[in-house]
């Protein structure tokens, strides 16, 4: 079978005994920037098919998680991890009954955010976790050496280890599929176009259009996530159109890069270990005889 | 589907999907179209982008109530109460659309002298026989005044045929006529001399007008918030959002499924719609109409070329064991129409038997029309497998469904099984009905049951070709990619093959009854071996090919051949038809899909983005009409109702009918054209009269004949049902249903205190009908995997249910396990100022597959409504308790898979493998 992939690489690879030892050494050429891709997901016509998530297993040859039966609403994946690489959820906000309130059912297709400046990608010490030429966030399997620091460094909880391999995954963002010039498998799968993909642009003026045309039909509360960068966290390539507080539907109402606390946790440290010397030093002095 | 058939002319879903999007106003009424159609859903969700307005009147909050601007929760079987209110709330707020209604409907006609109402008769339309439980429409006075059904009471001479009428006989058989009750289908609507007598000005207290407006009356909207569960507020909300985008300048429309259909009053639900779209002027029209939302994959088709036991291919009806239909003329006499697109009648039938006996068929036997089987009962699935289950069968074949998980009171239908000497099951998987006598927990043990099971493998789609009719009447061809492994096939294949093994048994044989078998034209080996995409040829002997089906399905002339090919010509659509046998087709409604040598139209793939009508992609029936009755979109006088609404218009300059769809009315007649009142066939239809297929050319609001249960719809309750009949308190339910009551089917007395719940079953998105299909897909079950009942806080409160935890749900007819799925979504109502609660079951499981669990339809009841033996599975009563069964319980039948497969993809670098599989190892179990 030939895939237009297999042409992406500009020289071949090296090959031969001596290659194979030292290829990991040798320097490849890079494959050359592309327009940044994303996904856009307007949750306000998400209909909670979970025709992403299949479709992602599918393609990605993803195993099941098990049946388990979790009685949270439609949710029975429960979370993003390394085999579930979308996942969607089910908020639903009734009012008891007898009682004004909302009526309401939330469903949203959650997934990597492929941030542009990604603490995974910061804190990955074996360069496993690469920005490829799409911009998307890519984590390399055969290089990862299941540390776990990207899993602590993500605010958004995307990223586990899986116990098969022992290995970190999550969404490509369908790199495989970019490189041959088809759509996400998720977005393809999308019946409502809520998960859009294409260059993050032309989607956050797609996106800031229609939250602006739901605001004139009366859904004051619209707004998008992610789509510009705030003080503390960079904008995302994955972001949502959402109608109702970040934490209802379980994303970190202000993400914070944990990398932005690095040089004063390095200065904190640095002075504490000092001062702890000094202490140490002047017990040291005053025990002296 | 003889709901729309009664109504309109045609028994199929008005307008197609993607004509969602020029709606103002969609009312989503029993369908559940978010979680049962979701890639449909699309059309109504880009119709809400561009603001129309979309509402849910359903039982329970599903994912399709989460997407429309306004639910209503009602009490599962109350629709007819619901839509009467609304047709009620139109004609006393005269919110009807005057200029539409007396212009395409039978408004104005007088109906015969002695019709007596529900509203005479205390529930009851004149005409009932109490003894059979039937209705004689005739005797009922039902017909048009002055038609030659319409004669004193004492006149009996053409009665005798009657008494058989009104019971299952010829149920789907219905477009656009009376039904035949012994007497010719025009009967009831064919005045003497032309014309039936009208009152244009709607006052005459027998016109089809003052009929509704009396009939309706006690619909107001508290008596629908009382039969209903509903405020009136609501109620009236949906009615002003229905009126407000209704008229010349907007549209609404009204989508229904099963959640309709699966009722004892289905088909009435159907007629109330199709009643209210007429008043409000929405059918024929873009964004309007009324859209049958089909269950499955080309079931629409299934109806077309039916696998019905009461239909030929296109609608036409099997001939009865009737002395009125021993000869082809008596045949023709008896259910062809003088009057409107039916005159044809003659051409479709020798066409049809000409592509069925060919050269045996000929002019001086009639064209063999004595071959053709004659129905002398009801052979529905349903009584069928009544009849299995007192062991009146032996064999069964069973291709494509799987009645012993997904048939209505499954036990039943798996009794009739245990009853039988053979089944054949062809299918994918080892189905509930295929494994019946080893995994059924609550069947004896194998040794005791005699039935030989045979399961035959079958190929899946993406592994055979042909076509696929779905809800908007469109023809799709689908390509083979692959041949399918081992020893599966395609249903095609086992059909073909099993014909040619059973003429072979029988050939030479000179005894007559063999003959049809014998003569049957028979020949679709492919002329050179097929060819897969790759380029290789497929390793499947046998197979029939598709391609020269749908040629023959098509039609043919046989007297003129085609000097590209060397045989007769394709015809370029039905209108070519002749009754001479000098043309043959397999279906005369599909004509037109194959016209021409490689031109298979189903397989056309072009589309004009942003548009609602797609000509160019596949094939619609009739005759490529996306909307149809479209005569209608514009006035009488042949212009568009309104700019934003036009859709095809009278082109003064070209005299001839123009627009952006195929004129659903003879090309070249124009607006002003008025039949001679001896006018026979399409020139009695006047050129303002758009219901082409319509012996008088308009709509029926009343339907003078064609439905067995009245010509109007009138709210019952269900069979099972926990509260009276409020509108007709002496009528609590149809009074033409057929019960089937028995030891295997018991029902539950109404209301009763051991069964106060009101169930109803629903369909999840992750999973397939009775789950043959999904249940045995680790990727799918691990979004559904266990059966559950959703019900309220507070029914949950009184039984002592927790949510998540386990409870048991009990009717006549069995009792299942599943777990408690708490949740406000399921709302108590207040029904006749006391609680009901409702409880929600997916009937998505069974004991087959790698998840297993209760199945909804072991509860289920087995009933026959009068028109289409259709069962009542959509609402029963039951007793729900906490904990488990005991005794038995299903376990799963294979191992889950843990993803299907875990082989590298062949010839490609693992750097190009699938991104997740990364591991190469067999997978923990």
């Amino acid at each position: 079978m030939t895939t237009r992939e297999l042409e992406v690489p500009a020289t071949a690879p090296p090959s031969g005994p001596v290659a194979t030892i030292l290829g990991p050494f040798l320097p490849v050429d890079r494959p050359e920037p592309r327009t940044p891709t994303g996904f856009y997901t307007d949750t306000t016509i998400c209909i909670g098919c979970k025709a992403c998530e299949v479709a992602c297993k599918q393609w990605n040859q993803l195993p099941s998680d098990g049946m388990h039966w979790s009685g949270d609403s439609y949710d029975n994946t429960e979370s993003l991890s390394a085999t579930s690489w979308r996942h969607v959820k089910f908020i639903e906000q009734f009012a008891s009954a007898g009682t004004q309130g909302p009526s309401r059912w939330l469903m949203m297709s959650d997934v990597c955010k492929h941030c542009t400046a990604a603490p995974c990608q910061h804190a990955c010490p074996t360069g496993a976790i690469i920005y490829n030429e799409f911009s998307n966030v890519y984590i390399q399997p055969d290089i990862c050496n299941g540390c776990a620091y990207c899993i602590a460094a993500c605010p958004f909880g995307v990223i586990t280890r899986s116990n098969l391999d022992g290995h970190a995954h999550k969404c490509t963002l369908c790199y495989d599929r970019q490189r041959d010039g088809l759509v996400p498998a998720c977005a393809k799968a999308c019946p409502t176009a809520s998960i859009q993909f294409g260059p993050i642009d032309e989607l956050r003026d797609r996106a800031r259009r229609r939250v602006e045309e739901l605001k004139s039909r009366g859904t004051s509360s619209a707004y998008l996530y992610g789509d510009a960068p705030t003080e503390n966290y960079s904008n995302l390539h994955s972001f949502y159109l959402l109608v109702d507080r970040p934490s209802t539907y379980g994303l970190p109402e202000s993400p914070f890069n944990p990398w932005l606390r690095m040089r004063g946790d390095y200065l904190r440290s640095l002075f504490g270990g000092l001062a702890g010397i000094v202490v140490l030093l002047i017990v040291w002095t005053l025990r002296m005889p | 589907m003889p709901g729309l058939g009664a109504s309109f002319g045609r028994g199929a879903a008005t307008n197609t999907q993607q004509d969602f999007i020029n709606s103002d106003c969609i009312l989503i009424m029993g369908s559940n179209m978010a979680e049962a159609h979701p890639v449909g859903f699309r059309w109504p969700m880009k119709a809400k982008e561009r603001g129309a307005t979309l509402i849910h009147v359903d039982p329970r909050y599903s994912r399709t109530s989460a997407h429309c601007d306004l639910f209503v929760g009602i009490r599962t079987g109350s629709d007819i109460a619901f839509l009467g209110g609304l047709i009620n709330y139109v004609l006393t707020h005269e919110r009807w659309f005057k200029e539409y209604v007396l212009a395409y409907t039978n408004a104005s006609v007088l109906i015969e002298q002695g019709y007596k109402d529900t509203e005479d008769l205390d529930g009851l339309f004149s005409g009932f026989n109490r003894e059979s439980r039937s209705y004689d429409a005739s005797e009922g006075h039902w017909g048009y005044e002055g038609s030659p059904g319409d004669r004193p009471d004492d006149a009996e001479e053409t009665r005798e045929a009657a008494g058989r009428g009104g019971q299952g006989i010829h149920g789907y058989g219905l477009m656009g006529g009376a039904i035949s009750h012994g007497q010719p289908r025009s009967e009831m609507t064919a005045a003497p001399a032309g014309e039936p007598p009208r009152d244009p000005t709607l006052k005459h207290p027998r016109c089809v007008m003052q009929i509704l407006r009396r009939h309706f009356a006690r619909y107001t909207p508290e008596t629908v918030a009382r039969v209903c569960g509903c405020s009136a507020e609501e109620f009236t909300r949906v009615a002003e959002l229905l009126c407000e985008n209704s008229g010349r300048d907007r549209t609404s429309m009204i989508v229904y499924a099963v959640g309709w259909t699966q009722h004892t009053t289905g088909v009435q639900m159907i007629r109330a719609a199709s009643i209210l779209q007429l008043l409000l002027g929405n059918i024929g029209r873009p964004g309007g109409g009324i859209m049958a939302m089909r269950g499955h994959s080309s079931i629409q088709g299934s109806s077309d070329v039916p696998t019905l036991y009461d239909l030929l291919p296109g609608y036409l009806p099997q001939p009865a064991a009737d002395p009125g239909h021993d000869t082809l003329d008596g045949y023709i006499e008896h259910e062809g129409l003088p009057t409107g697109y039916w005159v044809h009648f003659r051409k479709f039938v020798v066409s049809l038997l000409k592509a069925y006996y060919g050269e045996a068929a000929q002019p001086e036997n009639d064209f063999r029309y004595d071959w053709l089987p004659r129905i002398d009962g009801d052979y529905s699935q349903l009584l069928t497998f009544e009849r299995m289950s007192r062991g009146e069968m032996t064999g069964y074949l069973v291709l494509g469904q799987n009645p012993a998980g997904g048939g209505p009171n499954a036990g039943l239908h798996r009794a009739g099984l245990r009853q039988l000497d053979w089944l054949v099951v062809v299918d994918w998987f080892p189905t509930e009905t295929a494994t019946f006598w080893k995994n059924d927990p609550d069947a004896p043990t194998p040794d005791q049951i005699k039935t030989e099971v045979f399961l035959i493998p079958a190929a899946s789609s993406p592994e055979k070709e042909g076509t696929l009719t779905n809800t908007q009447r469109l023809l799709q061809w689908h390509s083979k990619a692959l041949d399918p492994p081992d020893d599966c096939r395609s249903d095609a294949w086992f059909v073909y093959n099993l014909g040619k093994r059973l003429r072979a048994l029988y050939s030479g044989s000179t005894d007559p009854k063999d003959q049809p078998l014998l003569n049957l034209t028979w020949d679709y080996d492919h002329k050179s071996p097929q060819r897969l995409p790759d380029g290789t040829l497929s390793r499947i002997e046998g197979e029939p090919d598709i391609d020269r089906i749908l040629r023959e399905i098509n039609g043919r002339k046989l007297d003129e051949i085609d000097p590209r090919t060397g045989r007769p010509r394709l015809l370029s659509g039905f209108s070519e038809l002749k009754d001479d046998g000098s043309t043959d087709s397999g279906c005369w409604l599909y004509g037109g899909v194959y016209p021409e040598p490689e031109r298979n139209r189903a397989a056309d793939r072009k589309v004009n983005p942003g548009q609602g009508i797609q000509p160019d992609w596949g094939f619609a029936w009739p005759d490529n009409r996306r909307i149809m009755y479209n005569r209608a979109s514009a006035d009488p006088e042949g212009r568009p109702w309104s700019d934003r609404k036009k859709l095809i218009w009278w082109d003064e300059a070209q005299q001839r009918w123009v627009g952006h769809d195929e004129p659903d009315f003879e090309p070249e007649k124009p607006p002003g054209y008025r039949p001679a009142p001896d006018a026979e066939g399409m020139e009695a239809i006047a050129g303002d009269e758009p219901f082409i297929m319509k012996p008088d050319g308009v709509a029926w609001l009343f339907a003078p004949g064609a439905i067995k249960d009245g010509p109007l719809p009138a709210h019952y309750e269900p069979v099972e049902s926990p509260v009276g009949n409020r509108l007709y308190p002496d009528v609590a339910h149809s009074p033409t249903v057929r019960l089937l009551r028995g030891p295997l089917n018991p029902l539950a007395d109404t209301p009763t205190p051991e069964f106060p719940v009101v169930a109803f079953t629903f369909r999840l998105t992750e999973h397939y009908l009775s789950g043959p299909m999904s249940r045995f897909n680790g990727w799918l079950n691990e979004l559904q995997p266990e059966m559950f009942v959703e019900l309220s806080p507070e029914l949950a409160e009184e039984r002592g249910i927790e949510h998540g935890g386990w409870l048991t749900v009990r009717s006549p007819r069995g009792r299942i396990e599943a777990r408690a799925m708490v949740t406000r979504r399921i709302r108590p109502l207040l029904v006749e100022g006391r609680t009901v609660h409702q409880i929600g079951l997916p009937f998505h499981w069974g004991y087959a597959g790698a998840s297993v669990g209760g199945n909804a339809n072991d509860l289920t009841s087995v009933l026959a409504d009068p028109n289409v033996s259709m069962h009542e599975a959509k609402t029963f009563t039951c007793q729900v308790e906490p904990g488990r069964l005991a005794g038995p319980v299903a376990r799963p039948t294979v191992p889950p898979t843990a993803w299907p497969d875990t082989r590298p993809i062949p010839e490609t670098p693992t750097a190009s493998q699938p991104e997740g599989k990364f591991v190469r190892s067999e997978p923990p179990q």
